[in-house]
């Protein structure tokens, strides 16, 4: 007799969405001016959650004026320490609403409970929690005897990780003395909604912090407003090689964080059923919406067959399906849109001549899903090896000598991150130097820590989110 | 050289591996290499698995059935001995559809007793043998240790790795002697006790792990339960990849017997979604996975009576043994 899990639903009862929600402006949620709405829906069952305003320029020239004010009467020239308060507060009240926050996380984004209760969340406390205890130490933080913020920044975060998207960007901009305006992406504005009661229930100073809902004209006209001092983007290359576009010939500081086609090298001395978890975590974890993701395999020919029947084996165990399960591995993808996208680039590999598996899994029949997918027989020439698809789709290709892996690892228009997989520390430290990505993990995938930089290399953007390298951004020097 | 994948399936290349010392030693250290970190990190993500209602009760009627009810204190006598009989059969007296346990595991003095009480019931005889816990006597004491259990009815030997050879490199004296007990069982089964806790590396598990299952042991088990620390998760995993790998090999399928600090249904459960989701259906068998446990039992039982009634009855409504 197999051992079947039970439904192991956490419960929704934590979380109270509201039929329509207003902009949060001047610290208070107030009605659009010029907007339109739009609806915002569980990507696992096509439920409509709320109506969400698409703030129009008007709305957004309210926002930024809001952010102004706050700058210059009271954020930025509040003391660190003073500043840092409010930041640690902030930090607590996520800690102390973590559940309700992971479960809102869950329902408008799709991904499963357990990432959002054991990454995400966890991940946006310790991101305010760290960048609290520079507010008040910026003068030894290596930019200067006293560096002073910026101004105002103008934010644009994207779907996949929203909250702790939103943490990446606002707590070093505050932490530094900066008022933020931030547009959270329009098919997850929920958990920065709930961001800015917490902002109120902190009793942070009005405008400090100001969200406005939208999609990308919202974005623009946010990044294009004049009295905007800073630019911060996380999303696709397309959007920000438009963003650095408009900000050019401006006085405006930018920092664009954009895709990856991550190589995950697996050589012959590698710990094999770690790596085998690896490659699972580089991939499909989040659905494989990661801009880090581990999207390519590169294995050893040696071992290709060994590391290809573990991975199937690995696979079969994925727990697909209700995000709010518990037991959930692997939940829906966030949109129709990039479901379309997926399947796009998925049956171009198909046609293109790779070879395409999937474990049996029963998809839910309402919702976008889309089963976790790899592809053997996979060159550098397709497009499934060069594009990012942003979903749970690995290309598996094959090297034969160290160099090669290299080789193959940044032919690849972005850098954002890799993997190095063997149990030998000098090839650690050797191939890491030679790989042009912003992050290299040895022995491990998709691991972050507030304290330590994230950023990319050539397309996959420039500035860096995270640690002391993270304050910069934030910074006029 | 020494991958996995290299070697055929064979009878015969198996008997390569353990034709000489540097044979042995080659394929040994030739084995995957095991990440710490990551395998930390495996254990712990499946211990976030959430067991609930139906799932629930299978696992704790399956974790009973798994369990080798253990004494093995040197105040034992032969009335607590059949105490613990009587418990082995029926553990939940209030409760004639509670399953036995697997097996009693005593000492070799104790194995006359148990037979007695146990003839006939289904509840199997182990014995830890060859000088327990530290194995530290001569081999021909270990043999006769072994023999003298087997004689007196236990049909289950829980023996003990030579640490001391294996920790110095002499892998070949840790498999002969392996072989000399197995041998020794005859028709009873052996559980070769890896210690894992005083073997200090995941590499040195698995390694442990190929030598027990190459020795002929039926099962390998992770602890004697006198040494800290005694069974954990990780330490379990490595010994479930390895009895996977040994079968995707040669097609022998070999048991996994965690043992010592498993006191609670909740972790019970942890090691038997550990076995669910890295070896499958075929382990989760009392002929395939034993807990080796004392306390275990009664929490077991005490989570039984809770799902059926909806009430925790409290510890004095357990026996004691």
């Amino acid at each position: 007799m197999a051992f079947e899990y039970a439904p192991a639903p956490e419960s929704r009862s934590i979380v109270d969405i509201q039929p329509a929600y207003g902009l949060f402006i001047n610290g208070e949620f107030v009605d659009s001016v010029d907007g339109q709405s739009f609806k915002t829906i569980n990507p696992a069952s096509e439920e409509v959650l709320a109506d969400i305003v698409d703030a129009g320029p008007t709305d957004v020239d309210r926002a930024v004026a809001a952010a102004r004010h706050a700058y210059e009467r009271v954020w930025g020239r509040m003391p660190g320490a003073q500043r840092a308060k409010y930041l640690y507060r902030i930090a607590r009240i996520i800690a102390e609403r973590s559940r309700e926050l992971a479960v809102l996380e869950s329902i408008d984004n799709g991904k499963p409970i357990r990432e959002s209760r054991d990454v995400d969340i966890p991940l946006v406390s310790a991101h305010f929690f760290y960048y609290a205890g520079w507010a008040d130490k910026l003068d030894h933080a290596g930019f200067g005897p006293h560096p002073k913020p910026i101004g105002v920044a103008g934010q644009v975060i994207p779907w996949n990780f929203p909250l702790l998207m939103l943490a990446w960007k606002i707590a070093p901009a505050l932490a530094c003395g900066n008022t933020v305006v931030l547009k959270p992406a329009e098919t997850t504005p929920l958990t920065a909604l709930a961001f800015a009661e917490i902002c109120q229930q902190a009793d942070l100073p009005p405008g400090v912090v100001n969200i406005i809902t939208g999609a990308g004209d919202t974005g623009r006209d946010l990044v294009n407003h004049r009295d905007v001092d800073k630019v911060a983007f996380t999303g696709s290359t397309e959007v920000g090689r438009a963003i650095a576009k408009s900000v050019a010939g401006t006085d405006k500081r930018v920092t664009l964080e954009l895709g990856g086609k991550a190589a995950n090298i697996i050589f012959d001395d590698a710990p094999i059923d770690q790596a085998v978890e690896g490659i699972v975590n580089g991939i499909f974890f989040n659905q494989g919406h990661v801009c880090c993701a581990g999207s390519r395999l590169l294995v050893q020919e040696s071992i290709q067959d060994e590391v290809l029947t573990s991975l199937k084996r690995r696979m079969a165990r994925l727990r697909v399906g209700d995000p709010l399960d518990k037991n959930t591995d692997i939940g829906a993808i966030n949109s129709a849109a990039q479901l379309a996208r997926i399947r796009e680039l998925s049956e171009i590999g198909s046609a293109e001549g790779a070879d395409a598996w999937s474990p049996p899994c029963d998809l839910p029949q309402r919702g976008f899903w889309f089963a976790p997918t790899i592809f053997t027989g996979v060159s550098q020439a397709h497009r499934i090896a060069r594009e990012e698809i942003f979903g749970p789709v690995l290309s598996i290709l094959t090297f034969r000598t160290p160099a090669e892996a290299v080789e193959k690892a940044n032919n690849t228009p972005y850098g954002l991150s890799a993997g190095v997989w063997t149990e030998k520390g000098s090839r650690i430290l050797a191939i890491a130097d030679k790989l042009r990505a912003g992050v290299v993990w040895a022995n491990t995938f998709n691991k972050f820590d507030p304290t330590s930089p994230f950023g990319g290399y050539k397309e996959s953007g420039y500035g860096r989110e995270g640690g002391r390298q993270g304050l910069e951004a934030y910074l006029a020097h | 050289m020494g991958r996995l994948n290299d070697m055929t399936v064979t009878a015969t290349s198996l008997s390569e591996i353990t034709r000489s010392d540097a044979a042995l030693r080659t394929f040994l250290h030739g084995l995957p290499g095991v990440d710490a970190v990551g395998a930390d990190a495996r254990a712990a993500m499946l211990s976030t698995r959430s067991i609930k209602t139906t799932a629930k009760a299978y696992a704790i009627d399956l974790a009973i059935r798994m369990v080798d009810l253990t004494t093995l204190e040197g105040a034992d006598t032969p009335g607590k001995v059949r105490a613990l009989c009587a418990k082995a059969q029926r553990p939940d007296p209030t409760a004639p559809d509670c399953p036995a346990v697997a097996a009693v595991c005593v000492y070799p003095s104790m194995v006359a007793t148990a037979a007695e009480e146990l003839a006939g019931s289904g509840v199997h005889i182990a014995s830890v043998a060859t000088a327990f816990p530290s194995g530290q006597a001569p081999l021909s004491v270990k043999l006769d240790d072994t023999k003298a259990a087997v004689a007196a009815g236990a049909d289950e030997i829980d023996m003990v790795i030579n640490r001391g050879a294996f920790l110095s490199g002499r892998y070949m004296e840790v498999y002969d002697e392996i072989v000399a007990i197995k041998e020794a069982c005859g028709s009873a089964h052996l559980k070769v006790i890896l210690e894992t806790g005083e073997l200090g590396t995941y590499d040195n598990v698995r390694r442990a792990s190929w030598i027990g299952m190459l020795g002929g042991g039926d099962f390998i088990k992770t602890s004697t339960g006198k040494v800290q620390p005694a069974a954990t998760l990780p330490v379990t995993l490595i010994m479930l990849e390895a009895v996977r790998d040994m079968m995707e090999l040669t097609g022998r399928q070999v048991g996994v017997k965690p043992a010592g600090g498993i006191r609670t249904s909740k972790d019970a459960i942890r090691y038997l979604v550990m076995v669910n989701e890295t070896v499958g259906d075929r382990w989760l068998d009392p002929d395939w996975f034993r807990f080796g446990a004392s306390t275990l039992l009664n929490d077991l039982l005490m989570q039984r009576s809770k799902m059926a009634t909806g009430r925790y009855a409290g510890p004095d409504y357990v026996t004691l043994d």
